[in-house]
């Protein structure tokens, strides 16, 4: 509810979860907790409530257009710049780890493991939820507080259908299609640094960099990135549309979007990648 | 309940409150508290087709809450909501999005979405609801309905680019926009100047006589409310302190009452 509506009343309690900045000491720990599984349970029901008008018509095919563009080639750029840098430093780090072990020869294998099972990924989730997270998150609190999504349901459309269900659908889908932009410009500039230190042909890297390399190494580790575009979809709608308080709750909202996005890919990429060495060995 | 019997429920029910019978709006013993504040104390009001109710009262008495519950974008703690006779209390989002395809709200702020032009902010319900239309349609719709309330010319702006009375002009377009026969309007003239609260009034008195919509306004303006509306109800502490026309409140000794219209 919005505080300006009743001056009289008290102000509204932050919806930003306390776990983040929360000092923890040992009094505090109970109420950290108790907060944060408070949050973990709102998450659930507004997830609950984002699939349950998914998967029911009218479906707002325009405006999951609208942002798979906005989501996917706006942020091509970055992840692309991302990757190439990752793949520029990963290529002059190995280099000189694998010389002094004497295993030059297995670079670029080293190089394209790197990009593919682990960097590629984790690099594009991270970027994707600083771009994405920080302005989905900011665009839904700003409609928050002005009551652009009180009048949307007032115009009698579902705001978790037009709104949040959208978003996260476009991050889901994205995420795997911007990691492999992110795989290609980091082998690619991995390549180029090579090169400019010895001759080496891009055929000669791509040969000897795939050649022991499975489906098993390259799809499961572009698809886990479909996980982290449903946890900085979630995360971002399920800020942004909770906020409260004003043009301090937009910024609330954008900073625990980034933050908590970031920190939950991290995690999951945890979880994922165990995952991934028992049912892909 | 088979279908058969809730279509005549729903007919009779339309033609009673054709006939002035049956209220469009009912809200009954209504409670609403937010933490430990009571905001709403079991207020009970109800408005017949064609009919406008101006509900007055000191700032965070509740007035905002009360079209809020109405529309369903809050929960009440207690007491029923009926429109059309159906309580939409306990109803789904998406079953109350039916109800609310038949109800205009205009947000205190106008809420215009503030990413698409004022034409776009005009043609949102039509493009969700009225998917059967035409562009070229739905483009008249729009234009008409942006004629009446005088902004004909103001199409391809942004939101940001308007003042704010013009900012409520295209918001009552909005709300009008699917022909609703529920009308809510939150504070439509607050901080206007008196010239444009003057002109919303006549717009908001023009559209109620051509539309027979059964409208809440909310507002603290007393002279707003004379001009607009058939009855007033002033709220107090959560509650009805008194309700009927300007004179019965001119004629009341209740000291609330005599205060407040000291005051305004």
């Amino acid at each position: 509810m919005d505080p300006a509506l009743h001056p009289a009343l008290p102000t509204a309690l932050p919806k930003q979860p306390d776990f983040l900045t929360a000092p923890l000491t040992l009094t505090s720990s109970k109420r950290v907790i108790n907060d944060f599984l408070t949050w973990f349970g709102d998450l659930g029901i507004f997830f609950w409530q984002v699939v349950h008008a998914a998967v029911t018509p009218p479906f707002e095919f325009h405006e999951l257009f609208l942002q798979l563009d906005d989501i996917g080639s706006k942020s091509l750029p970055l992840v692309a710049l991302a990757g190439a840098a990752t793949g520029v430093v990963l290529s002059l780090e190995a280099r000189y780890s694998l010389t002094r072990f004497g295993a030059k020869s297995l670079l670029p294998a080293a190089i394209v493991f790197s990009v593919i099972h682990e960097t590629g990924p984790i690099i594009t989730g991270l970027v994707v939820s600083g771009r994405v997270g920080a302005g989905i998150g900011a665009e839904l609190a700003s409609m928050k507080v002005t009551e652009q999504i009180d009048a949307i349901e007032a115009s009698a459309v579902n705001p978790y259908r037009l709104l949040a269900a959208t978003r996260i659908l476009a991050c889901v889908v994205m995420l795997p299609l911007l990691t492999l932009a992110a795989d290609v410009s980091g082998l690619f500039m991995g390549w180029v640094t090579q090169a400019l230190v010895e001759p080496l042909s891009l055929h000669q890297f791509i040969n000897s960099g795939f050649k022991s390399a499975t489906f098993n190494d390259f799809l499961p580790p572009t698809f886990k990135t479909a996980v982290f575009g449903l946890i900085i979809g979630l995360i971002a709608c399920f800020q942004g549309m909770r906020t409260e308080g004003g043009a301090a709750g937009v910024g609330r909202a954008a900073t625990s979007s980034v933050v908590l996005s970031s920190l939950f890919v991290i995690l999951a990429d945890v979880v994922l990648v165990k995952l991934i060495l028992i049912f892909f060995p | 309940m088979d279908t058969a019997t809730l279509d005549q429920a729903a007919t009779k029910q339309e033609q009673a409150e054709k006939d002035g019978n049956a209220p469009v709006i009912a809200v009954v013993d209504l409670h609403k508290s937010f933490g430990t504040q009571k905001v709403l104390n079991g207020i009970s009001l109800s408005v017949k087709r064609g009919e406008t109710l101006a509900v007055l009262g000191r700032s965070g008495t509740g007035k905002s809450v009360l079209l809020r519950l109405i529309i369903g974008l809050e929960k009440p703690d207690l007491g029923s909501i009926l429109l059309h006779g159906q309580d939409i209390s306990g109803l789904a989002l998406d079953q109350k999005g039916e109800i609310r395809k038949k109800m205009g709200f205009l947000f205190q702020h106008a809420a215009l979405y503030d990413s698409l032009t004022v034409e776009q902010n005009v043609a949102f319900p039509l493009q969700h609801h009225k998917r059967e239309m035409t562009k070229s349609e739905r483009g008249d719709r729009v234009h008409q309905l942006l004629a009446e309330v005088g902004m004909e010319a103001a199409v391809a702006k942004m939101p940001s680019d308007i003042s704010g009375g013009m900012q409520k002009r295209v918001g009552l377009a909005r709300a009008l926009a699917l022909e609703p026969d529920i009308l809510l309007l939150d504070e439509p003239t607050a901080g206007l100047d008196p010239i444009s609260s003057g002109e919303i009034d006549d717009l908001v008195l023009k559209l109620q006589q051509e539309h027979h919509m059964a409208s809440v306004v909310v507002t603290h303006d007393l002279h707003s409310a004379k001009t607009i509306a058939d009855r007033l109800a002033l709220l107090n502490q959560g509650s009805v302190v008194i309700e009927g026309s300007f004179e019965e409140l001119q004629k009341s000794d209740i000291e609330f009452v005599r205060e407040f219209l000291k005051h305004s």
